[in-house]
């Protein structure tokens, strides 16, 4: 039980915020946002800070299981759940015939080619008018609904997106405690290492693959739903180096450094807007100021600083 | 001591956070001021387009306000900068909805933005004025969305109507990949067979590049009497300069996505001889004396120009909006956001830099072709044909 106290007290602050600040902005509108990509920069840890495989094409999966749900339930009809597990069914295929050659590679090279399927993905939602709309994107979603409850208000999806926010931290945290979490770790160390160890390491690697671009791609879906529109520009690059940042942020590795990580990188543009034209400058003096003196990830750092200084206090006593 | 620094940098993070939530909370209003909300694309590929729009709601809010308010209603202006991303956008429209709370959304400067925006005005039930080109946004209707730029089908036909005068029977297109051009091309391709012209080359070119000659090279190739690019931003002087340095002589047509001063600048002599429709703010000077836009356009351009440099016409989209609010909210007496939509639709008559406007509930837009002035960029300056 001690292994998930911090998820308790995590899940509990999640379900309380809102009761604490009711129909406050930051809580109902940004709070969904930020959920997303807590979710995102979760399922990109697995790859990049459990295993050690970098990915620079994330945002590739989260769009392509936004754009599945928009194409099949606004162009085709289908029921938004079965949109959404279709889409994730075409990711999970992609991803798996993708895994083992992209993941063959090793350092800027497997950078490279998931740079590429980052930019190839983009250039196909924007060239492919007649399916995607183009630049201009694809709005008007039909209204998701869960159990014959239509989720059409912020608060509704508040819910819906924190539970699978938390499902995922859940997932990761598992994941980081078993067999295979031990697998990736050692994987990270030294392939050859953990080869002689008798791992599968081109299973490992394809299976949390895989994991990562499912978790992304329903997320994708759940985002087009709630947003009721995607276009290209949500899925770019750009969002890619994002999750990355968020990831590398809060401190590689650790599910709750992706957390805060992803927070962080969410909330301060909200805040910062009252700078106006001072606004960028100062977000990047922010993530400047944090890489340089906790290198490790805030999160990470912060932790290690706790621990050490506890220990320090129990030992002298 | 390195942990208390850190500690310290820590801090430091934090309090800013909180310094800047709580000027936020003391920033609430005073007394009943209108609330006119606006997303501009003031920096990015667009801000050539955002840029002088800000400048013109500003200029203008600031003298309303000077003056009294609309009805004793001063106007409070709360704008963002989406730098032309449509999830920019969203997002603000979203804050400008559910925090600041407006009565009215000006601005959406290009057709993305605008029509990313589109379902969440529709919505909340806000008035939201865009200021962006495609048809798409007023067409179907939609009760809460107006626009005050011209249409890039309006473009199309205007432009088709000039060859037709001089006999041009084919023509090739080119055209980017942004929305605007998207738009625009699809427009073109469908207007074409109703003036009997033929499209012979359709290239397209992403709007980040640098050399059109390959798309070009191309067209050279066809029996093409004539070349419409259809665009806006940097790409449309490339192609111009790209023309001249592969020495075709055909006539060239732009878009109104190109009427603005830096046009000329970036292609420097190679725009000479071009066409392209626009609003008549542009040649405002050259306009007979008895156009009844001419002294709203003189009014606007001595304004701008005296505090800015020169017009284009962009900043004229802002004006109007911001104008056919202001009128709106006078004759709804109230800045109920229901009135006021239903007084912007009853809009008729109204004298702007775009054209005469005369909105109703199947036109949100209100404008027709004789608003385009077809223009001939001569000696580095706009030259008003007819």
């Amino acid at each position: 039980m001690k292994r998930l106290s911090g998820f308790v007290l995590f899940a509990l602050a999640c379900i309380a915020t809102p009761f604490i600040f009711p129909d406050n902005y930051y809580v109902t509108v940004v709070g969904l946002t930020i959920f997303v990509n807590i979710i995102l920069a979760v399922s990109l840890n697995l790859l990049m800070g459990y295993a050690g495989q970098i990915s620079l094409g994330h945002a590739a999966f989260f769009g392509l299981g936004a754009y599945s749900s928009a194409i099949l339930t606004i162009k085709y009809g289908v029921n938004p759940w079965a949109a959404m597990a279709a889409g994730a069914l075409f990711v999970l295929v992609l991803s798996y015939v993708l895994a083992r050659p992209i993941l063959r590679l090793k350092g800027h090279y497997l950078a490279m080619a998931t740079l590429g399927l980052g930019i190839i993905v983009h250039i196909f939602f924007v060239q492919a008018d007649q399916l995607t709309g183009g630049p201009d994107g694809i709005s008007g979603l039909p209204t998701l609904s869960l159990f014959g409850v239509p989720i059409d208000s912020d608060m509704k999806w508040y819910w819906v997106l924190c539970s699978y926010m938390l499902l995922s931290v859940l997932f990761s945290l598992n994941i980081a405690d078993s067999r295979a979490g031990r697998a990736l770790s050692a994987i990270h160390g030294s392939d050859i290492a953990a080869e002689t160890m008798g791992i599968n390491t081109s299973k490992v690697k394809s299976h949390i693959f895989v994991f990562s671009a499912l978790m992304a791609s329903v997320a994708g879906s759940l985002f087009a739903h709630q947003q009721n529109f995607v276009s290209p520009e949500s899925f770019s690059f750009f969002f890619s180096i994002e999750l990355v940042t968020m990831v590398v942020l809060g401190g590689l590795g650790s599910t709750f450094g992706a957390v805060i990580g992803a927070f962080l990188l969410s909330i301060l543009p909200e805040v910062l807007i009252v700078f106006e034209d001072f606004e960028v400058l100062i977000f990047g003096a922010i993530l400047i100021v944090i890489m340089i003196f906790l290198p490790e990830g805030l999160f990470v750092a912060l932790r290690n600083k706790a621990t050490m200084l506890l220990s320090r206090r129990l030992g002298e006593s | 001591m390195r942990f208390f620094k850190n500690i310290i940098t820590l801090l430091s993070v934090f309090s800013m956070i909180f310094l800047t939530g709580t000027t936020m909370a003391q920033a609430k209003a005073k007394a009943k001021p209108l609330k006119i909300g606006s997303i501009l694309a003031v920096t990015g590929p667009a801000s050539f387009l955002g840029d002088p729009e800000l400048k013109t709601l500003k200029m203008y809010i600031a003298e309303i306000n000077a003056k009294g308010g609309i009805n004793g209603h001063k106007i409070e202006f709360v704008h963002y900068d989406t730098k032309g991303k449509a999830k920019e956008a969203k997002n603000f429209v979203n804050r400008l909805i559910k925090k600041d709370k407006v009565d009215i959304i000006i601005g959406g400067t290009t057709s993305g933005n605008s029509l990313a925006v589109i379902d969440l005005v529709q919505r909340a039930k806000v008035p939201f004025i865009s200021l962006a080109g495609s048809i798409k946004i007023v067409e179907p209707v939609k009760k809460w969305v107006f626009k005050t730029p011209h249409t890039d089908k309006m473009a199309a036909e205007k432009i088709f109507t000039d060859m037709k005068k001089r006999g041009i029977k084919k023509v090739a297109l080119i055209t980017g990949n942004g929305g605007f051009d998207k738009s625009g091309r699809a427009q073109c391709l469908a207007m074409a067979p109703k003036y009997g012209i033929k499209i012979v080359a359709d290239e397209q070119y992403d709007n980040a590049d640098t050399d059109m000659t390959t798309q070009l090279t191309k067209i050279r190739a066809t029996d093409a009497q004539a070349i419409l690019n259809f665009g806006f931003g940097k790409a449309p002087a490339i192609v111009a300069k790209n023309i001249k340095q592969l020495g075709i002589k055909l006539p060239v047509y732009e878009s109104h996505g190109v009427a603005s001063k830096k046009f000329i600048e970036l292609a420097g002599a190679a725009a000479n001889g071009i066409r392209l429709p626009a609003a008549a703010l542009i040649v405002a000077d050259q306009l007979p004396a008895n156009d009844p836009q001419k002294k709203v356009l003189l009014a606007y351009k001595k304004k701008f120009e005296a505090k800015y440099g020169p017009v284009s016409t962009f900043g004229g989209h802002a004006y109007d909006a911001l104008f056919i609010t202001v009128d709106a909210v006078k004759r709804a007496g109230s800045i109920d956001r229901a009135k006021i939509r239903d007084e912007i639709e009853k809009t008729h008559g109204f004298v702007g830099t775009g054209g005469i406007f005369n909105m109703s509930p199947t036109d949100h837009l209100g404008l027709n072709l004789s608003a385009f002035k077809m223009i001939e960029i001569q000696n580095g300056n706009w030259k008003l044909l007819y």
